[in-house]
């Protein structure tokens, strides 16, 4: 079909496609990881009508391309997983389902608060609007959690278990613990926004969700060691994959420093990589599969998720063309809403 | 629990995916139709300095970014769908049917929901040119989002440029319970996004969003002529909105009417669905009856005879492929596809008419104080989108029992010509390893009761949805559009071309400003 560089063959595609799903989860994450982060402070930091109105118009150009990541990974594990795809969403139903709910009500609640005549109508809104954010970010967590500890799955790549068995208490953890960061990291997003007095309180909430979060990472790492063995099976195989959690530890650290020394947009790069080392931590501990399942001989391997080779290619020729158009526009919107957010009549 | 085991995954599954994806379908036909009207405004702007053309295109901005976000949040409902409960379908065409959905993600989804930020919040951020480029940018995007999905549902109907393989897993062919598990896998990319019916099936669908545009203009330009208010505004709406409508009508006729025949040609038991044609033979055009399904007949039959076998072979004697030929479990259900069917083309017919005796009033210059016709100009929006939902439940339903629908032979050699290939008892034999049930692709890790409560949530959210949309969409256009002080002037003056430069100047002074110069 085209000519492939040596590092394209049929062998490795599906581990190429495995990075690049990484990618855009990764891209999903830090980007709708610091929208959703807003909605979660806004349940707590505003104060006033427009406060409230500065939270939701500092990423009201912004979260809609945000989300694209989330449907376009979606998109892009149907079309080279389709058995992992046909594995998960399944599994996840009830899960998903709220997620999606969750989306929907966040997503109409910025529309429409500001259209509302009376002020419990708007508060309703805003509440919705809260709620669907940390009820998102917690269910990716719970998702999360689940994948590493394993699925029960059978034969046939269908879920046996239940939905309680999913809401065992080291899933439930690490929803807490991606709540906190997703808090973390809209925080330190609010802040580069914001001025004044309300800039100072987003600061101390900064402050609060990196003590908060540092001690749920703390909990959840000791977990993992302890007591989930599939999670660092390839570490002991690999030494040298211990770089990775160091790196992670690092970047929480430094989050941590660079909050406290308010180099604001400092401390986004480092919670940004912080998250790009938690999915890589993820992919580390689940390679050579993508779904781990509670028996191992019901691990689905990457290989055997992947479509074919041809559709592979066509996926990556797909990604050649259009993602250096993504970037070049997503540098573009964020270029034109840089600097503090302003309150205009077009805003929310 | 045991109330709950009874439950029909199945049935839910489609239950809900019928109201998820109709309700869904409210959306990107109105923001297609606006996005082209954006355009068209945000270009005459340019080019006149009219600005009243600047103030429409901000009234109509707001309402498509209240579209947009409905259309956006309710969108991703149906890529998680597919997954959630029609995983084995996943499995099947997810080699075919994802790289459509991919490509879609990347090369529309990303173009429109970027550059809508800047229609939507950059007008005093960016210059009236790259407004105008983000405008076509935006619209561009939702067009291509249409043809990436539409070429992904036609291929379910007319599959092409694939191959059914065994699976292999740890490589060996996998077998599941004795059986070998099979899937779609694309040989050529080209020949599955343009396959037989991608082409007519898009130019059909986005027509019809076109006319769910204009409908909408010309609607609200209607209501304001009758409430006297806005006036220049309401007559350069419903004239724009006029021209879209009568162009879409008849071109929704055409389109239409090739569709039919190339849907005959490739899935002749949906087209005798629409047409209740039980038994084949000469085909008569029934313009009402009522389908009695038992006993294999049109009841109260108010026909044109033989007009369906000129629609579709220009030879009023054509033989015409009737439901007689397909055993009863490869039958649609024709009850709904008849009905709905019956509304779009109704209410198409309707369309035309009204477009010929408004533009014959237009000319008279009758149209903007004849107040029973802008009454229907103001009613049509709802029967355009009425049209666009009958005409897609048409498609899928009549596409049953089939969610992948396998090919058939034709004693002509090719597809639509002669009869259909039967088997000894006269009815046609699918290849079943072809297609794909829609019984047979649900998920199998589902429940009924799992289903049940999804189907309720979505049934509840979806409705405060609807009431809450149309309560504001009703505000805004109650509130209409700002008009600028200088804005009843026709065309450009030299004031406004002075207005236009010293905006220019302002923004650029805007962008050299240091950041957060202007902080709350």
């Amino acid at each position: 079909m085209i000519a492939m560089t040596s590092w394209f063959t049929a062998e490795s595609l599906p581990f190429v496609w495995f990075t690049l799903i990484g990618c855009l989860l990764t891209g999903y994450l830090i980007l709708d990881g610091f929208d959703l982060g807003v909605g979660v402070l806004h349940l707590i930091v505003p104060k006033d009508e427009t406060e409230r109105r500065l939270s939701v118009n500092s990423i009201g150009p912004l979260w809609d391309g945000n989300e694209v990541w989330l449907v376009t990974f979606g998109g892009a594990l149907f079309a080279m997983f389709p058995y992992a795809y046909a594995t998960a969403f399944p599994a996840f139903y009830t899960a998903f389902i709220l997620l999606l709910f969750a989306l929907i009500f966040r997503a109409v609640s910025m529309e429409f608060r500001g259209k509302m005549h009376s002020k419990l109508g708007r508060r309703m809104w805003d509440v919705g609007f809260g709620i669907g954010s940390l009820l998102a970010a917690f269910l990716f967590g719970v998702a999360g959690g689940n994948v590493v500890s394993g699925l029960e799955l059978n034969e046939r790549g269908d879920y046996t278990g239940s939905l309680m068995d999913q809401l065992s208490p080291y899933p439930l953890t690490c929803g807490l613990l991606i709540v906190l960061l997703f808090t973390l990291h809209g925080a330190i997003f609010l802040y580069m926004k914001l001025t004044g007095d309300y800039q100072q309180r987003i600061a101390n909430a900064a402050k609060v969700s990196w003590v908060l979060f540092a001690i749920v990472y703390g909990i959840v790492t000791i977990w993992t060691l302890a007591s989930v063995p599939r999670a660092t099976e390839n570490f002991a195989d690999v030494p040298a994959l211990w770089l990775i959690p160091a790196f992670n530890v690092a970047m929480v650290g430094l989050t941590g420093w660079m909050v406290w020394q308010r180099f604001a947009f400092a401390a986004f790069l480092c919670n940004a990589g912080s998250i790009a080392s938690m999915v890589i931590l993820l992919a580390a501990a689940l390679f050579p599969n993508l779904i781990n399942a509670t028996d191992p001989a019901m691990n689905l391997r990457i290989v055997d998720a992947a479509s074919s080779t041809r559709t592979l290619t066509i996926g990556l020729i797909v990604v050649g063309i259009g993602l250096p158009f993504v970037l070049i526009y997503t540098t573009i919107i964020y270029w034109t809403f840089r600097g503090k957010t302003r309150l205009e009549s077009h805003s929310y | 629990m045991e109330l709950f085991a009874a439950l029909d995954t199945v049935l839910l599954s489609r239950l809900q995916f019928a109201l998820t994806i109709m309700f869904h379908y409210l959306f990107p036909p109105l923001t297609i139709g606006l996005g082209v009207v954006l355009v068209y405004l945000g270009l005459r702007y340019v080019m006149t300095g009219d600005r009243l053309f600047r103030d429409a295109q901000k009234f109509w901005t707001k309402i498509y970014a209240l579209n947009f976000a409905m259309g956006v949040s309710t969108g991703i409902v149906m890529e998680f769908e597919f997954g959630t409960n029609w995983s084995v379908y996943s499995e099947f065409v997810g080699d075919v049917f994802g790289s459509a959905l991919a490509a879609e993600g990347i090369f529309a989804f990303f173009l429109e929901s970027g550059f809508l930020a800047v229609l939507v919040f950059g007008w005093d951020r960016v210059g009236p040119k790259m407004h105008l480029f983000s405008t076509m940018m935006v619209s561009l995007g939702s067009i291509f989002s249409a043809v990436w999905i539409v070429a992904a549902n036609s291929w379910q109907q007319t599959p092409a440029g694939h191959h059914i393989v065994p699976v292999y897993r740890r490589g060996e062919p996998w077998v599941v319970d004795g059986e070998l598990m099979m899937r779609a896998e694309i040989t050529d990319f080209w020949a599955m996004v343009f396959n037989p019916t991608t082409v007519i099936r898009l130019t059909h669908t986005l027509t019809g969003a076109f006319i769910v545009g204009g409908s909408l203009v010309a609607s609200v330009g209607a209501w304001y002529l009758l409430k006297n208010r806005h006036i220049e505004f309401a007559r350069r709406s419903l004239n724009g909105g006029l021209i879209v409508m009568t162009i879409g009508a008849f071109t929704a006729a055409a389109t239409g009417h090739l569709q039919a025949k190339i849907t005959y040609a490739y899935q002749p038991a949906k087209m005798a669905a629409y047409e209740g044609h039980f038994e084949t033979g000469p085909g008569h055009l029934t313009v009402f009856g009522i389908p009695d399904v038992k006993n294999e007949t049109v009841r109260y039959d108010l026909s044109i005879p033989r007009a369906y076998s000129f629609l579709l072979k220009e030879d009023l004697n054509a033989e015409i492929v009737g439901l007689d030929r397909f055993a009863p479990e490869d039958r649609p259900p024709i009850w709904i596809p008849f009905v709905t069917y019956r509304v779009m083309v109704g209410i198409g017919t309707y369309l035309i008419v009204l477009s010929i005796v408004a533009v014959v009033f237009r000319l008279r210059n009758k149209l903007y104080t004849h107040r029973p016709l802008l009454f229907l100009f103001v009613i049509t929006v709802f029967l355009s989108l009425i049209a666009n939902h009958g005409g897609w439940v048409a498609c899928e339903v009549g596409r049953q029992p089939w969610i992948v629908h396998p090919p058939l032979q034709w004693t002509g050699g090719e597809p639509g010509v002669g009869d259909v290939v039967v088997d000894e008892t006269g009815v046609v034999q699918y290849d079943e390893t072809q297609g794909l049930r829609t019984t047979d692709a649900v998920s199998k890790a589902i429940s009924g009761e799992q289903v049940l409560g999804s189907l309720i949530g979505f049934g509840l959210i979806y409705g405060l949805l609807f009431i809450v949309w149309i309560t504001v969409l009703h505000q805004k256009i109650q509130k209409g559009p700002d008009i600028s002080e200088d804005a009843d002037t026709s065309s450009a003056s030299v004031e406004d071309l002075l207005d236009i430069s010293s905006s220019r100047v302002s923004h650029s002074k805007h962008m050299i400003e240091p950041n957060g110069g202007s902080g709350a």
